[in-house]
C-alpha cells in the first residue's frame, strides 16, 4: 500500500514498516499505589507494520495496553496520535481514535447475539435512530465472509469457543476500521490452525495500512508475524529493533537482563523423604500428565507463563478443583480428590494467589482470620474461645512479624505484605507438612518480600515441603531447590538449582527449551 | 492524514477458512427457546383460567375479567419498569413506597386544587416517581453501593416521607368524596369495554418493549447486565444508562401510584406496601434473569398477569387466599427451574455446534 507524506520517520528503523507513525507513547509512567507499573515506557507504531511487544510477566505490558485502550490514564508522559498529543480518557475515546484492543480474555456479552456484540453502540440505524436489525445481520455476515468465519450472526455469544470469541473480537475491530489493532496474547488459548487464521487476518490488516501491536510470549509467532520488536522490562522501555536484526536469545536476554540479587536467602537443607507425590495429574483442556515429588525441606518452584496452568495444578492438588485422572499422595497415603478438607487433614496448606478473594475475610479481625482454619481445634464444646484465638494469633503474628495496630483490627486495614503474612499465619497454624504458596509476593513491597522469603526458607529448614508458584523469575531462581517449568499445561522441564538460570527457565517456558539446553534431559 | 482510506483485507487462503459448520440455525434455536419461555407462562395462565372456569363458570363474566385486568394493570406497569432495572443487573425495592408517595402526592394535589386536569395530575405523579428514581439511580451509579441495599434504604425513607407528610398536613387519609369527579371517572372508564387503566398498562409495556429492543441505549442496558466489565471496556456509559433505567422505573412507579389513586380512590399512607417483592416475583416468573442481561418486558407483563389471576382465581376455586402466597412461591421456583433447564439445553445445543477443538 502507499505510504503517506506525513511526519518524518525517526531513523532507528530498518526496512520493515516504514509507514508514518500512527500512535506513539513517550516516557509514559503509571503507578498503582506504591507500585510503579510503568516508568519511562515508550512505543511507536507505524502504519502498515506488525509490531511485537515482549517482556516478562509483570514487565508492564498489560498496563501499557490498558493505557492504549483508555482504561488507565498515564500519570506522566504523552500519547501521540498522528503526532498530536491526545487524551484517551475512556474506552470510548480510544475507540473513537481508531484503536481496537483484543484482550487476553475476550470481553463479550454472553446473552447478546454475535452481531450485537460486534456492533454494540454502533448498530446501523433506520430513521428515528431505530436499530436496523436486518442491516445489522447483513453487515455482520459481510464481515464474517471477509474473515472466512462461518458463524451465525444471530446466535448468542454464550458457548462460543475461545477461538470463535477471538474471531468476534477481530470482527469488532474490523467493523470500525481500526487504524491500530492491539492483540494482548491472543494465541494463548488457540490451536495451530486457529493461530494461522488469526495471523492471516492480522497480516491482511497490516497490508491494508493498519498498525498491529502483537503481545505474545511465543517467540516463534513473534518472529513469524512481526516487523519490529519492542522489549520491556520492569515497566521500562529496553529496545526497539527490526525483527531481522534480532535472535531469540538476544530478545530473551533483554527481557530478563538484570542481576539475580541475593535478596532471596534460601538456606541449603538436606532434603528428607518424599512428602508430596503427584502422578499423572490431568484435567482435560487445562493440564495433562503432571507428575512430580516434593521432599521435606525442599522448595520446589512451578515456573511458567501466566496461563500455563500452574495455579490450576496446585488447586487440583489441594482439592479445590476436581481432576480427571492421576493421583496425589501425602507421605505415601493417597488423597481423595476434590476434597480440600481431606487435604488439610493430611497436612497440605494452600496459600492462594488472590488473597483478597480466596485467602482472607477482609472484614474480620487479624486474629479471627489467622485462626479461621483452626477454629474447630480451638473451640471448646463448639464455642470459640476468644482467649485461645488471641493467643494463637499473637504467637504466629509475632513469628511472622505482622505489623498491625491491634490484632482486633480488620484485615482490610493492613498493607498487602502484612495481609499476606496473616494468610500465612492462618495456614501455618494448622502445622502443615506441605505448604503450597501461589504467587506469595505479588503486589508486596520489596522489604516485606524478602521477609516472606526468609520465612519460607526458615520453614523449609524446619522440614516443611514447600511448593511455590511464582511468575517472578528472580524469586524462583533465588528460592527454589528445583524449578519445574510448566508450558501449556505440561511439565516441560525439571531444572535443579545448580543449572537454573534466567535463560534456561525462560526458554523452557516459552517452548524453546531445545535452543537453550540442547535437547531434553 | 496518512494511510489509505479503504482497507479491504484480502480474503483468506482457502485452507485457512473456517470449516463449514452446521448452518445458521442458532437464531431460530434461540428464538424458539425464548418463545417457549413466554408460551410457558401463557400456557400456565390458560390452564389456570380453564380450571377455574370449570369450577366456577362465572369466572369469565365481563365484570370479573374487568376487575382482574384492573388489578393487573398496576402490577404490570411496575413490572415493566422493574424489568428495565433488573436487566442491568440491579433491582429497585423501593417501588412500593414510590407508588405510595406518588399516590398520596397526586391525591393531595387533587384535593388542594380540584380543578387540576387529569393529565397534569398524571404527569405530577410521574414526576414525583422520577425524582425518587433519580435519588436511587444517583446513589447506585456514583457510590458503587449495590442497588439492593440502596433501594432497601429508600424503601423505608420514601415510606417515612409519606407518613411525615400526612401527619404534618393532618391528612392521614384521602377519601373518595374529596377527589374531583373527573379523576374518579378514570378509574372505571372503559374503551370498547376494556378498562382504560389496563390499556395504559398495555401501552407502557409495548413502549418499554419497543425501546429495549429497538434503540441503542436499550440494547446497552442488556449489555451492562450481561457483562458489566465488557460494557465498560466497550465504551458504554454504564453509570448514565443505569441512572436512566432507575429514573424511568421511578416515573413508571409514579404512574402506577396515579393508577392506584384512580382505582381505589381512598388513599392512606400505606398504599403499595409490600408490592416491591410481588413485582420482582412477576418479572422472575416472566423470565427476566435476576442477574441481568436477558428477559423481556412482555414476559414480565405476562408474569404480572399470571400472579394477579392466581390471586383472584383461588377464592373462586374455594381455596383460602392464604394459598396465593404458596402458589406464587411455587411458581417462582418453577420458573427458575424452567429457566435453568432451558439454559442448559441451549448451552448443550450451542456446544454441539462448535465442538471441533481438540486441545
Amino acid at each position: 500500500m502507499d505510504h503517506a507524506s506525513a511526519p518524518p520517520v525517526p531513523p532507528a528503523a530498518g526496512a520493515a514498516g516504514d509507514g508514518a507513525v500512527v500512535l506513539a507513547l513517550e516516557d509514559v509512567g503509571k503507578s498503582f499505589g506504591a507500585v510503579a507499573a510503568l516508568r519511562g515506557a515508550r512505543l511507536e507504531l507505524r502504519a502498515g507494520e506488525a509490531h511485537a511487544l515482549v517482556g516478562e510477566n509483570g514487565a508492564g505490558k498489560s498496563t501499557l495496553v490498558k493505557i492504549l485502550a483508555g482504561v488507565h490514564r498515564p500519570d506522566t508522559g504523552r500519547v501521540l496520535l498522528d503526532g498530536q498529543p491526545v487524551t484517551l480518557a475512556d474506552p470510548a475515546a480510544a475507540r473513537a481514535a481508531g484503536i481496537a484492543v483484543i484482550y487476553q480474555e475476550p470481553t463479550l456479552f454472553p446473552d447478546l447475539s454475535v452481531a450485537e456484540n460486534i456492533f454494540m453502540g454502533r448498530q446501523p440505524l433506520l430513521s428515528g435512530r431505530r436499530i436496523d436489525r436486518r442491516g445489522l445481520a447483513r453487515r455482520c455476515r459481510a464481515l464474517f465472509d471477509r474473515l472466512g468465519v462461518a458463524l451465525d450472526p444471530d446466535r448468542p455469544a454464550r458457548g462460543l469457543s475461545i477461538a470463535d470469541q477471538q474471531m468476534v473480537e477481530i470482527a469488532k475491530a474490523l467493523s470500525f476500521d481500526a487504524r491500530v489493532l492491539v492483540m494482548d496474547e491472543p494465541t494463548a488459548a488457540l490451536s495451530g490452525v486457529e493461530v494461522e487464521r488469526l495471523f492471516a487476518v492480522a497480516r491482511s490488516l497490516r497490508d491494508s495500512g493498519a498498525a498491529v501491536l502483537f503481545i505474545s510470549h511465543r517467540f516463534d509467532e513473534v518472529f513469524d508475524l512481526c516487523d519490529r520488536i519492542t522489549v520491556m522490562r520492569d515497566g521500562q522501555w529496553v529496545s526497539t529493533d527490526p525483527t531481522g536484526d534480532l535472535t531469540v536469545d538476544q530478545v530473551v536476554r533483554r527481557m530478563v537482563g538484570r542481576e539475580v540479587s541475593s535478596l532471596f536467602p534460601k538456606t541449603d537443607v538436606e532434603p528428607g523423604e518424599v512428602v508430596l507425590e503427584v502422578r499423572g495429574l490431568t484435567t482435560r483442556g487445562v493440564f495433562s500428565d503432571v507428575s512430580f515429588d516434593v521432599r521435606a525441606g525442599e522448595i520446589v518452584a512451578l515456573a511458567g507463563l501466566v496461563g500455563a496452568g500452574r495455579s490450576e495444578i496446585v488447586r487440583a492438588v489441594f482439592g479445590v478443583d476436581p481432576y480427571d485422572a492421576g493421583s496425589v499422595r501425602v507421605s505415601g497415603k493417597a488423597l481423595k480428590k476434590g476434597d480440600p478438607a481431606a487435604a488439610m487433614a493430611a497436612g497440605i496448606a494452600l496459600v492462594p494467589e488472590d488473597r483478597r478473594q480466596q485467602g482472607l475475610v477482609m472484614e474480620l479481625s487479624v486474629e479471627k482470620n489467622a485462626t479461621l482454619t483452626r477454629r474447630w481445634k480451638l473451640a471448646r464444646a463448639g464455642l470459640l474461645s476468644s482467649r485461645a484465638e488471641r493467643a494463637q494469633a499473637a504467637e504466629w503474628s509475632k513469628r511472622l512479624q505482622v505489623k498491625a495496630g491491634r490484632l482486633s483490627d480488620p484485615v482490610s486495614t493492613l498493607s498487602g505484605g502484612n495481609q499476606q503474612k496473616v494468610v500465612l499465619a492462618k495456614w501455618l497454624s494448622t502445622r502443615p507438612r506441605v505448604l503450597i504458596v501461589d504467587e506469595p509476593t505479588r503486589g508486596i513491597d520489596v522489604g516485606t518480600k524478602s521477609e516472606v522469603h526468609r520465612l519460607l526458607s526458615q520453614l523449609a529448614a524446619e522440614g516443611l515441603a514447600v511448593v511455590m508458584v511464582s511468575s517472578e523469575l528472580p524469586e524462583v531462581l533465588g528460592m527454589a531447590d528445583r524449578v519445574l517449568v510448566v508450558a501449556e499445561g505440561r511439565l516441560v522441564d525439571d531444572i535443579p538449582r545448580a543449572r537454573a538460570d534466567e535463560d534456561s527457565v525462560m526458554l523452557a517456558a516459552t517452548g524453546q527449551g531445545a535452543v537453550a539446553t540442547g535437547g531434553a534431559r | 492524514m496518512s494511510a489509505p482510506t479503504t482497507r479491504t483485507p484480502a480474503p483468506l487462503p482457502e485452507e485457512l477458512a473456517a470449516p463449514e459448520r452446521t448452518g445458521r440455525r442458532g437464531s431460530a434455536l434461540v428464538h424458539r427457546l425464548f418463545v417457549v419461555r413466554e408460551l410457558g407462562i401463557l400456557a400456565a395462565l390458560v390452564l389456570l383460567v380453564v380450571v377455574t372456569v370449570i369450577a366456577n363458570p362465572r369466572f369469565l363474566s365481563g365484570q370479573n375479567v374487568r376487575d382482574l385486568l384492573l388489578s393487573a394493570a398496576i402490577l404490570t406497569v411496575l413490572a415493566a419498569g422493574q424489568t428495565m432495572v433488573i436487566v442491568t443487573r440491579n433491582v429497585d425495592l423501593s417501588v412500593g413506597s414510590v407508588l405510595g408517595l406518588s399516590a398520596y402526592a397526586t391525591g393531595t394535589l387533587l384535593v388542594e386544587a380540584p380543578g387540576t386536569p387529569v393529565v397534569v395530575a398524571v404527569l405530577a405523579g410521574m414526576a414525583v416517581g422520577a425524582v425518587c428514581g433519580l435519588v436511587n439511580g444517583v446513589i447506585v451509579a456514583t457510590a458503587g453501593v449495590p442497588s439492593l441495599v440502596v433501594t432497601l434504604g429508600t424503601l423505608y425513607a420514601f415510606r417515612g416521607l409519606v407518613s411525615l407528610w400526612a401527619s404534618s398536613a393532618d391528612r392521614l387519609q384521602i377519601n373518595a368524596a374529596d377527589l374531583p369527579a373527573g379523576f374518579k371517572s378514570l378509574g372505571g372508564a372503559r374503551l370498547l369495554g376494556v378498562p382504560v387503566l389496563f390499556l395504559v398498562a398495555v401501552a407502557v409495556v409495548l413502549l418499554v418493549g419497543y425501546y429495549l429492543r429497538t434503540f441503542r441505549s436499550g440494547r446497552e442496558l442488556y449489555g451492562i447486565g450481561s457483562a458489566p466489565e465488557a460494557a465498560r471496556l466497550s465504551g458504554i456509559p454504564v453509570g448514565r444508562r443505569v441512572l436512566t433505567a432507575f429514573v424511568v422505573n421511578g416515573a413508571l412507579a409514579g404512574l402506577a401510584g396515579v393508577l392506584y389513586a384512580a382505582r381505589f380512590q381512598t388513599l392512606d399512607t400505606t398504599a403499595g406496601t409490600g408490592q416491591e417483592l410481588f413485582v420482582v416475583a412477576a418479572a422472575v416468573v416472566g423470565g427476566v434473569a435476576i442477574f441481568g442481561g436477558s428477559g423481556s418486558v412482555y414476559g414480565a407483563a405476562l408474569g404480572a398477569l399470571l400472579l394477579t389471576t392466581i390471586g383472584t382465581a383461588l377464592p373462586q376455586l374455594g381455596l383460602d387466599p392464604f394459598w396465593r402466597d404458596a402458589a406464587v412461591g411455587a411458581l417462582i421456583l418453577a420458573a427458575i427451574a424452567l429457566d435453568r433447564a432451558l439454559q442448559l439445553r441451549l448451552a448443550a445445543r450451542l456446544r454441539g455446534r462448535n465442538a471441533r477443538r481438540d486441545r
